[in-house]
């Protein structure tokens, strides 16, 4: 009943995304209105037992149909989606530049949740690609965006050739269009030896890449900024997700078999390390967007733990262990997606009205934008991963499961899971500081430019559509349990086991004694703890407040021709990274403090350039780059050949084609 | 019905016993601190007094403070508490102790510590921003080395539950191990590191260039400050206790026999006493490292986690868990 009607509305979404001149003021609103039905409608499947269904649209492939099908797992993915675009489609009402591809956008990711077959998949994913890499090239006149553009269609193609291949070799012989189907594939036997570990290098390095994935991660800081900040809010909160969601199709759905232990351990791996490099570069980014993209690549390491810890466990037969990992997994999904939508919303309206999106010419900002940056602070705390925000209890979770993972045994493995907690630790604190830095610099201090000084507060449905995140981010936070309960149908599908005994109301436990984290307690206990100390300070303590200049350890009052002192003498962002860039970035991100520093009696200036450079693009990007250089280059020699050179090259390659064929027949 | 009492009860006591004794604690170190030195030290009731002068006084905010920077002492004083009623001291059972998580009580630490940062870069001053940025940079490292002691403690008792595992230790079940000795090395670096004391940082100057803890708040003045020292005080205690609680837990009582807690308490003053005294002991004898030697100093925190987790695999056969 709800599959229909899902795929009525996005059947619904993509007739909005036609473009004619007198829908133009209506386009955002209804697309606002079909994601919240979608939502409300999605929640209600998910409540009432998820019990999955399965439909055949009549268009398609020549000979095919398409299928949709809806479940727990989808069901879990597609209420963020929804819950966010919504969110995103209220705060960009008025757009007019990227209208159209809005809601392609929307409705390509949820044709790509809702696919019961590879094609529809496919289909889904690479329009979704496509429709964002449009928003990307709106400001095409910027060199910066068209190269992101370019990086960002390349990754995207790269991941489709990675995925097809990767579903054919779960489909079962024989009927290739009909096989590809989703229960065809789980009916057939598990591709096994070195075509099950090509599934998964395939659906790794297909999903991760679309997910931003260490080392696949080198176009997301530079994509994400570049669109539109609805965009780049769906882009980080949603889209990332969707390829997560693949990862996970495949892995513990479509693959039929619980795969061997190791598995997990790449997966761990690659996780790990987007989650530590992705929090450096957040801490290191000068550009607003451009930090919580790097964010983004360390959240979605911390989900690929989840996933690599649950994929371990299945394969150890510990079905409880496995849930409990994969819960962390679907759980911080569910909770980054909407704190990364509201950041990036929040983030967005600051540097419009700031006039920039460097972190060193925004500044002050909570006095000018309070309802703003009382929403970033929201989205903050949960990106800090601070108790009881989202954030913490999804990685309190995460970080449960790993403790609890060297029950799978194995020396070599338990070591593994040990480095896995203290990297995780890393990550986490890195990403404190991060949010730190994004709002002490931007939000919190001195304005630094003219036009920051007098930066206005968003429009009325912008805010809107930020407090509304908000206020479900901290709902989230304080009722981890019901919306547990909700991915738990998903759970007992991939991993015969769930939390129904462990995610309480109030008290969720990472085993089935009754210790765990009490959200609600601890949002109480620091409640209690706060009004007693307002109370008790306006009993005992004397009223009101002195204004003056800062103290500063005595430094002098502001001249009155600088009203808010000299900007430049607060810490800004390049300086708020100094003690982290100096401790991690030189051997993590090749940090370089060139400083220039003119003689004595020299009137010019001193300067001090910071380079940095990402380990992926250095030892991976940048070689692919120079090899596909000199193969264009040595093929451009084949434009020049003589007649008889050409027909032979064509004759050649004929003959070689239908060898192969031949071979492959045989 | 009688037993629950007793648990809120203990809590109770707990709370009144933990905001009392922090301010002392403070006086004790700073006296035991000046006759090492040789002076003749302030009165242990010091800090007290200084609270009280405190409380009768305006803040003086800056021009451009905003609300952010006025609710941060009451945010980090409430985080600290909050944290502060979920660490056992002299009893075990009270009636948090269910949901004592290790990992919340590490969270709501760092949720006095961020609100502190961004109460720092909010007057926009170079002293709050010096101070943000290197206390985020040393909880960088502070925290993989918790979350590995966290680690071993949960390999050793099946629990990240505070109460559980002082409850498990106290039973002697698992005897002494060389795991428990490298992460009491490493938790008290780490101590000592988010306490802001010696050789990190040193929680009685005010020079530029050393300064952390104490370049955050430069811009608090009057009550807000009472209530910024105090918070400082009660994460000191906070620490010593749940050290104490961990790797000492002999003679902690329990919440439903109430004969027990005299001697529970006595045992927890001493317990906390002893800690104080080694603390002072070890702040006198050695000088301030410069800042970017803290990374190392808790790399070897770091270092300890790790091998008291590998240990723990090699030696036991990993049988202690299952």
């Amino acid at each position: 009943m709800i599959l229909p009607l899902l795929a009525w509305l996005v059947l619904a979404l993509l007739i909005l995304a036609i473009p004619a001149p007198f829908s133009q003021p209506y386009v955002m609103p209804a697309v606002a209105g079909v994601c919240g039905a979608a939502a409300v409608a999605v929640l209600g499947f998910l409540a009432f037992g998820a019990e999955a269904s399965e439909i055949v649209v009549p268009v398609g492939l020549p000979g095919a149909s398409m299928r949709l099908a809806l479940d727990g797992l989808s069901g879990v993915f597609l209420l963020l989606l929804f819950v966010s675009a919504g969110a995103c489609a209220v705060y960009g009402h008025g757009d007019r530049e990227s209208l159209a591809f809005f809601p392609l956008f929307v409705a390509a990711m949820a044709l790509a949740l809702l696919a019961a077959d590879g094609f529809t998949l496919l289909l889904g994913f690479e329009a979704m690609s496509l429709a964002s890499w449009a928003a990307i090239l709106v400001h095409h006149e910027e060199k910066a965006s068209r190269d992101a553009a370019l990086l960002y269609v390349g990754m995207a193609a790269f991941s489709a050739a990675c995925l097809l291949p990767a579903l054919i070799l779960l489909s079962p012989a024989g009927d290739r269009i009909d096989g590809l189907g989703f229960a065809a594939m789980r009916g057939a036997a598990a591709p096994e030896g070195f075509r099950g570990v090509l599934v998964l290098v395939l659906v790794v390095l297909g999903a991760g890449s679309k997910a931003g994935l260490f080392p696949m991660h080198v176009w997301l800081p530079l994509a994400h900024p570049a669109a539109p900040s609805h965009f780049s809010a769906l882009m980080s909160g949603a889209m990332t997700k969707v390829a997560l969601y693949v990862m996970i199709r495949v892995l513990f759905d479509l693959y039929a078999a619980p795969p061997p232990a190791w598995w997990g351990v790449p997966v761990i791996a690659l996780g790990a390390a987007s989650a530590v490099l992705g929090g450096l570069r957040a801490n290191l980014e000068g550009d607003v967007k451009a930090v919580l993209a790097a964010s983004t690549i360390e959240n979605v390491g911390l989900i690929a733990i989840g996933i690599g810890v649950a994929l371990t466990a299945r394969g150890g037969d510990l079905p409880g262990l496995a849930a409990l990992a994969l819960a962390g997994a679907l759980l911080h999904a569910v909770n980054h997606g909407v704190f990364k939508t509201l950041l990036f919303l929040g983030v967005g309206a600051a540097s419009h009205a700031g006039g920039s999106r460097a972190i060193s010419k925004l500044g002050g900002l909570i006095h000018r934008m309070p309802v703003t940056t009382g929403c970033v602070l929201a989205g903050g705390s949960a990106l800090a991963a601070l108790p009881p925000s989202s954030g913490f209890a999804s990685e309190w979770l995460l970080f449960q499961s790993v403790l609890a993972a060297p029950r799978i045994g194995g020396l070599g493995l338990q070591i593994v899971f040990a480095v896995t907690v203290a990297l995780m630790a890393v990550a986490a604190a890195l990403a404190a500081s991060a949010m730190v830095r994004l709002i002490g610099v931007a939000f919190l201090g001195r304005p630094r430019t003219p036009r920051g000084a007098v930066a206005d507060e968003t429009d009325r449905p912008a805010r809107a559509a930020m407090l509304g995140l908000a206020g479900v981010s901290v709902a989230l936070g304080l009722l981890p349990g019901p919306m547990l309960r909700l991915i738990n149908p998903a759970l007992h599908a991939l991993t015969g086991s769930d939390l129904a005994e462990r995610a309480g109301l109030l008290l969720v436990t990472p085993t089935s004694v009754a210790l765990g984290y009490c959200a609600p307690a601890v949002a109480m206990l620091v409640g209690l703890g706060f009004f007693a100390a307002l109370l008790v300070l306006r009993r005992l303590a004397v009223r009101g407040h002195v204004r003056g200049p800062a103290w500063a350890n005595g430094f002098a009052a502001s001249p009155a021709w600088l009203p808010f002192g000299d900007p430049v003498t607060q810490y800004g962002g390049d300086s708020f990274a100094q003690p982290i860039r100096r401790a991690l970035g030189g051997a993590l991100m090749a940090a370089l403090e060139e400083v220039d520093m003119p003689a004595p009696g020299e009137t010019r200036a001193g300067n001090l350039a910071i380079h940095l450079a990402d380990p992926a693009e250095r030892y991976l990007f940048a070689p692919i780059g120079r090899l596909r250089r000199a193969i264009s280059s040595r093929a451009d020699a084949m434009t020049f050949l003589s007649i008889r050179a050409t027909l032979a090259v064509m004759f050649v390659a004929l003959v070689v084609l239908l060898v192969v064929i031949a071979w492959v027949q045989a | 019905m009688i037993p629950a009492f007793l648990a809120a009860l203990a809590q109770v006591l707990h709370v009144v016993l933990m905001l009392a004794m922090a301010p002392l604690l403070v006086g004790v170190l700073r006296r035991v601190k000046a006759r090492l030195l040789g002076r003749a030290g302030a009165s242990v009731l010091q800090p007290f007094f200084e609270v009280a002068r405190l409380l009768r006084k305006q803040p003086v905010l800056a021009h451009n403070a905003s609300f952010l920077f006025r609710a941060v002492p009451a945010v980090a004083f409430a985080a600290t508490l909050a944290a502060a009623c979920l660490v056992p001291s002299f009893t075990l059972g009270m009636s948090l102790a269910p949901v004592s998580d290790l990992l919340a009580i590490v969270g709501l630490l760092t949720v006095a510590r961020v609100s502190l940062a961004l109460g720092a870069m909010d007057v926009g001053t170079a002293f709050g921003g010096i101070g943000a940025s290197r206390e985020m940079m040393f909880s960088t490292f502070a925290e993989p080395a918790m979350m590995l002691v966290i680690f071993t403690l949960a390999l050793l008792a099946g629990s990240t539950n505070l109460d559980f595992i002082a409850g498990v230790l106290r039973e002697g079940a698992l005897g002494l191990r060389v795991s428990l000795g490298m992460i009491l090395v490493a938790c008290l670096a780490i101590a000592l590191a988010e306490n802001g004391r010696l050789p990190v940082d040193n929680p009685a100057t005010h020079l530029e260039l050393t300064m952390v803890h104490e370049a955050m708040v430069l811009e608090y003045s009057g009550r807000d400050l009472a209530l910024i020292e105090l918070t400082a005080a009660l994460k000191l205690l906070l620490w010593l206790t749940l050290i104490s609680s961990i790797f000492f837990p002999f003679g902690l009582a329990i919440a439903a026999a109430p004969l027990q807690w005299p001697l529970g308490l006595a045992v927890w003053v001493g317990k906390v006493a002893a800690l104080a005294l080694g603390l002072a002991l070890f702040e006198t004898a050695v000088a301030k490292m410069r800042v970017f030697r803290v990374p190392e100093f808790l790399g070897v925190a770091i270092l300890l986690g790790l091998l008291a987790a590998v240990f723990l695999f090699v030696s036991t056969g990993f049988a202690a868990v299952t």
